[in-house]
């Protein structure tokens, strides 16, 4: 492979060129690792709800268990009103999850390590909570940029801070996905390279390194996801439960 | 048909990485916008999909099975409390029963052992009865026999001496000499022979 840390995130096309219009949609690598994550989701959920035993399997369990876990996050940020967007927070969560785990495999491609993806969700996410919020209250929505308790004088100053950071959610979100993976995959690399570069004499320490960042790594997939999907479940609270 | 895109995949990658590598070498990928349009399709019908499948289909069957197991446990909790109710009823009701029949045996025993006792008492009456009847009898007999005794013993001492004497002295003596002699003894030491 090229030394160079960043060709792992080059996007190209498997198959022919697809146009719609002036549009190009071929299927690329990027986009093989969504069918295949999605598949993967699908495919090991299905097994896991496909019997009914009262003492579940493995499968069965593993499916349960983040059943229950994502069901708990969302219950405890959001509470019961975000229970008609479960479903949404699963999927995205274990979106996230699987195309971040799929990228800790070597030479795959890592699909949330493009900020055009991940900008594509969390946009998403800004939208669809704001048009929540404003079915909900209305116009009362926009108390969110007015926090209760703050004097007088510094109110102007207060709701422009508060515009602002609600206005940034969408780039933190998905910048904050992004550059983990994108980070993470890059020095994964870099120390890749040191192995090579550095042969069979030096290159036990590099190695080890990369062990052990692989297993950062793979920490670090989980966490993002995680992180990924609360965040989505306190901006729906937000939305949901106005407290201001 | 994926695992021969994926490999498709691997084997071209050198390749393809190798000429995007000489086209452009600098910068992010992530900041060529050449794949975008592409990327936001292929995400939007992908997860749209899942999306779909999984709140349509998996979700609620998962759902539906935790709340099944949720109400079965339930059930078994609540039967397992019901028959313990029942278990801990039973067993009063075996200790009232082995309370009852202990008093019972209580009585029985008690009863029965009056009427042995009674039993007892009686033939002990009419055994001692026989036994002082008898004893009185005995004494009877022996009073009768010692009082016949010293008379029967003196006719004996008066016999035996003649014999004596005469195979002593080889004559006859009087009978009557000899019996006022042990008449004499007897008058003298009878206390000591007879024990009065």
């Amino acid at each position: 492979m090229a030394a160079n840390p960043m060709t792992q995130f080059e996007v190209y096309r498997i198959g022919p060129e697809i146009k719609v219009g002036a549009f190009d949609i071929s299927f690329t690598n990027a986009s093989l690792f969504m069918v295949i994550s999605s598949l993967a989701i699908l495919i090991i959920f299905n097994l896991g709800s496909k019997k009914n035993s009262i003492l579940p399997n493995k499968i069965q369990l593993l499916a349960e268990l983040s059943y229950s876990f994502v069901s708990k996050m969302i219950s405890d940020t959001a509470g019961s009103k975000a229970r008609p967007y479960f479903s949404f927070v699963f999927s995205l969560f274990m979106f996230v999850l699987f195309c971040n785990m799929f990228g800790m495999i070597p030479y795959t491609f890592t699909v949330t390590s493009h900020i055009i993806v991940t900008f594509i969700l969390a946009a998403f996410i800004f939208i669809g909570v704001t048009v929540i919020g404003f079915i909900k209250h209305g116009f009362g929505y926009l108390k969110l940029f007015v926090p209760s308790g703050v004097p007088i004088v510094l109110l102007p100053l207060i709701v422009v801070i508060e515009i602002i950071s609600y206005l940034s959610r969408p780039i933190s979100l998905s910048v904050r996905l992004f550059a983990n993976m994108m980070a993470g995959h890059t020095m994964m690399k870099v120390f890749g390279g040191f192995v090579v570069s550095l042969g069979i004499v030096g290159g036990w320490l590099p190695l080890s390194f990369s062990v052990a960042l692989t297993g950062l790594e793979i920490l670090v997939a989980f966490l993002q996801a995680y992180v990924f999907a609360i965040l989505t479940c306190i901006y729906l609270n937000d939305a949901l439960n106005l407290h201001h | 048909m994926f695992k021969k895109i994926f490999l498709y995949s691997l084997i071209t990658n050198f390749f393809f990485t190798k000429k995007i590598f000489a086209a452009e070498s600098v910068g992010m990928p992530q900041l060529n916008p050449e794949f975008w349009i592409s990327q936001i399709f292929w995400l939007v019908l992908t997860f749209g999909l899942l999306y779909i499948v999984l709140s349509k289909l998996i979700l609620p069957k998962i759902s539906a099975n935790l709340e099944l197991r949720k109400s079965q446990i339930q059930e078994n909790i609540e039967a397992a409390e019901n028959q313990r109710k029942s278990s801990e009823a039973k067993l009063n009701e075996f200790d009232g029963i082995i309370l009852k029949s202990k008093i019972e045996a209580k009585n029985i025993f008690k009863d029965a052992r009056e009427k042995v006792i009674k039993n007892i008492n009686s033939k002990k009456e009419i055994l001692d009865k026989q036994i002082d009847d008898e004893v009185k009898k005995a004494e009877v007999e022996i009073n009768t026999l010692r009082q016949s005794a010293p008379e029967k013993i003196n006719k004996i001492a008066v016999v035996t001496s003649a014999e004596i004497l005469k195979k002593l002295i080889g004559a006859e003596v009087n009978n009557s000499s000899i019996s006022a002699i042990v008449d004499d003894l007897v008058k003298k030491n009878g206390d000591k022979y007879y024990g009065h």
